[in-house]
């Protein structure tokens, strides 16, 4: 059994990478929003699957006009990264600033509205799904360029073409998030707002605006995931965001929440952790418990983080003000 | 005014006698909203009530049209906010109501039974789910997973399935589901306890991740625990799950000269079971808003630093809490698993945890009327309203594509309630009169 886990050990560590920076990408939406509000944005999880739905759509309707495979993937996450983008400001304009202008201390009811919120836009998509097409469960369609593969070390690793793009996407994304956040004058005002709003609007900062950019930049990081998890994963729904969304929040918290390397970080260990225990689950217990568990390992991996370092991995502890 | 109203509610009860259905009962339900809003003396309003509830069980009774539930659900509302009614008038009412009304109706509309079971059985889950969210402030968002581990502790029990890994006679005969509704509490708590440990500790925020996380677990065991032993039969679900023995609520019954068949009887049973069940929610809920432990939770709710200076321990509170309404929901499982015989994972979903935050949400966190006006307006949103209305577009735009279903749109529905709640009016429709003063006071 030692050879059989051995042999596949570099398979599932790659396929964990892949998982990871799906992870980490979504993972930063909740970071960075929470950062700003201290809000558990739940509709996060649905932002991705309209990233998703909108790769499927581009890819429908795109692919006969479009030959070429990565250009097409380009045009797919440039829609689906701006239409998630969009949405996730639309969500912020009209469902959380109200409450903001309220002034509401009760720290339920931005949740309360966030859940809400995401119920609205999974039967959103389902509706115009169902509209459009009179089908919401959906299928990505192949693209010839993007569904090569190559073998790695001797065949250890079995790589595909939308594999490698996923890394390579996903990093480029990470890395510019990375220099935005601390290069820019936005980073520096977004920043600014998740230390402290109120000094913050005293310096000359408008922290509308800042929170407004900080659920664009989270939600087309989101939507960018969503294509590339959809081409990945192929099958899409309005209701797959849901796993995905709670897994990434986790990464968020196992990196430390709020902090912006530590969801990466996160994400990348929480897609190495689900995958392995995935894979060798169905192979330890001779079949008996099978990948299925693997959403069940994310959890207690929640409940052990956050009993034993609930700061997270990279985060610091915070005390409670008055 | 008073003579108007009158005049409105006769006009209502000569309609509901000579022309029954949805039609009069439209006209009924303005005449509540007139004698509910319009300014009238508390006898003229006792009075015209009590035509009103005579009339809605009338037209149910000739026609069984549900929109008269609705009526008689509005009736309550008013008997139990409307101020300075006699409190003899409130009750004598409000039983009529339960006690003769509903099973009048359900005599007539097998339907209106299965939707009051189903009322009765939201509206305990949400007094139980009022308890952690809106006294003690906890956002509980897997509260269907304490139900589903209720539901499997009798279903397991009381079929044939505890055969598969337990020597034994099963399944355990009918009686044996009164003593595993005291199981279900001692195991629901405990799951709750498990639960609550890690997640309390820490701030609200990550309660409300880990019990969405919680209530995803459990449904997937539920679904995945037939192999290796076969334990919960996985997506098949379990059944038939046994139902307590009536024979002597059915000799009864037959003293007092109610007749009853073979689906009524249990309907019936089930109904005033359920009834019961909600009293003895309430009555506790009642007592524990007025205990220590029910203080100590709205200080928690309102501000945890203060509570703890005063010297309130957090995470015993939180837990009691907690522990408390996951034990409802767990007694209400063994009801849900005995009156519909059947268990299966798909009960349990997160949009049924959200379908009772809902309820509590709608209705007013913290408060008793408020959750059981949720639970009964959303249930009959779900289940009578949102079919209707599907039906209706289904004839009227047969050209629309299968999938746009009003029907399959109550996560829609339900995600409105609680957005717009939150925005517009976050105390709920009958604010409990501390919370309302505190989102106020924001």
């Amino acid at each position: 059994m030692l050879e059989q886990i051995l042999s596949i050990l570099p398979q599932v560590i790659f396929d964990g990478l892949v998982l990871g920076f799906v992870y980490a990408m979504v993972a930063l939406g909740y970071t960075m929003v929470y950062g700003v509000l201290e809000l558990i944005n739940f509709a996060h999880s649905e932002i991705f699957m309209i990233g998703a739905v909108v790769g499927v759509e581009v890819f429908r309707y795109l692919a006969p006009q479009v030959p070429n495979g990565f250009l097409l993937l380009l045009i797919a996450l440039l829609l689906g990264g701006a239409i998630a983008g969009a949405t996730a400001i639309l969500v912020e304009r009209f469902a959380y600033r109200p409450l903001r202008k309220r002034g509401t201390t009760n720290r339920l009811v931005p949740l309360i509205t966030a859940i809400g919120v995401s119920f609205i836009l999974q039967d959103l998509v389902r509706l115009i799904e169902g509209l459009w097409h009179n089908e919401f469960f959906l299928r990505m369609r192949t693209v010839e360029d993007l569904e090569g593969s190559f073998d790695l070390f001797g065949g250890a690793i079995f790589v595909q073409t939308k594999s490698l793009v996923l890394i390579l996407v996903s990093m480029a994304m990470l890395v510019g998030l990375t220099y935005l956040v601390n290069r820019t004058k936005l980073g520096v005002a977004i920043r600014a707002v998740a230390q402290d709003l109120q000094t913050a609007s005293l310096m000359g900062i408008d922290p509308d605006r800042i929170i407004s950019r900080t659920f664009l930049i989270g939600g087309s990081l989101g939507g960018v995931a969503g294509v590339l998890f959809a081409l990945q994963y192929t099958t899409v729904n309005p209701y797959v965001g849901f796993l995905p969304g709670v897994k990434a929040f986790t990464a968020a918290v196992l990196g430390g929440i709020g902090n912006i390397p530590g969801a990466m970080l996160g994400g990348l260990v929480l897609g190495q952790l689900e995958n392995f225990f995935g894979t060798y689950l169905p192979i330890l217990t001779n079949g008996n418990f099978g990948t299925e568990y693997k959403d069940v390992v994310a959890f207690l991996i929640l409940i052990l983080i956050l009993l034993l370092r609930p700061q997270g991995l990279l985060g610091q502890v915070v005390k409670e003000k008055v | 005014m008073s003579a108007l109203a009158f005049a409105l509610n006769l006009g209502y009860l000569a309609l509901a006698f000579l022309a029954p259905g949805a039609l009069s009962n439209l006209f009924g339900l303005g005449a509540l909203l007139y004698t509910a809003f319009a300014r009238l003396s508390p006898n003229a309003r006792a009075l015209n009530l009590a035509l009103l509830t005579l009339a809605f069980t009338l037209n149910l009774q000739r026609s069984g049209n549900t929109l008269g539930l609705i009526g008689l659900v509005g009736i309550l509302v008013a008997l139990t906010t409307l101020p300075k009614i006699p409190t003899w008038v409130r009750a004598l009412l409000g039983l009529a109501i339960l006690l003769l009304s509903v099973p009048i109706a359900g005599f007539a509309n097998t339907f209106i039974f299965e939707l009051g079971i189903q009322i009765g059985i939201y509206a305990a889950m949400a007094l139980g789910l009022n308890v952690v969210v809106g006294m003690a402030g906890l956002l509980d968002l897997g509260y269907a997973a304490f139900f589903a581990v209720g539901a499997y502790t009798w279903a397991i029990f009381g079929s044939e399935q505890a055969k598969n890994f337990l020597q034994g006679n099963f399944p355990l005969p009918g009686e044996y589901m009164y003593l595993f509704m005291g199981i279900a509490i001692v195991t629901t708590a405990i799951t709750g306890l498990l639960i609550g440990l890690p997640a309390l500790r820490l701030r609200g925020d990550y309660l409300a991740i880990v019990t969405l996380g919680l209530g995803e677990v459990v449904r997937i065991l539920a679904n995945n625990l037939d192999h290796p032993i076969n334990i919960t039969n996985g997506p098949q679900g379990i059944t038939p799950v046994q139902r307590p023995p009536i024979d002597g609520f059915r000799n009864l019954m037959a003293h007092l000269g109610v007749p009853l068949d073979r689906t009524t009887d249990y309907q019936l049973f089930f109904y005033l079971l359920v009834l019961l069940m909600i009293g003895l929610v309430v009555l506790v809920n009642v007592n524990l808003a007025n205990s220590r432990f029910g203080r100590a939770w709205v200080a928690i709710r309102e501000d945890e630093i203060a509570a703890r200076s005063m010297g309130i321990p957090l995470l015993p509170t939180k837990l009691l809490a907690f522990m408390t309404g996951a034990a409802f929901s767990g007694v209400m499982g063994v009801i849900f698993a005995a009156q519909r015989t059947f268990v299966s994972p798909e009960s349990f979903t997160l949009l049924a945890s959200i379908t009772i935050l809902g309820m509590v949400i709608l209705g007013g966190m913290g408060s008793i009327p408020g959750a059981i006006l949720g639970a009964a307006a959303l249930t009959i949103l779900n289940l009578d309203i949102l079919k209707t209305f599907s039906e209706f577009v289904r004839t009227s735009f047969p050209q629309l594509p299968s999938q746009v279903d009003p029907a399959k749109y109550e996560r829609l529905v339900f995600g409105l309630v609680l957005v717009l709640m939150m925005i517009f009016r976050p105390e709920g429709l009958i604010p409990e009169r501390r919370h309302r003063a505190e989102m106020e006071e924001a």
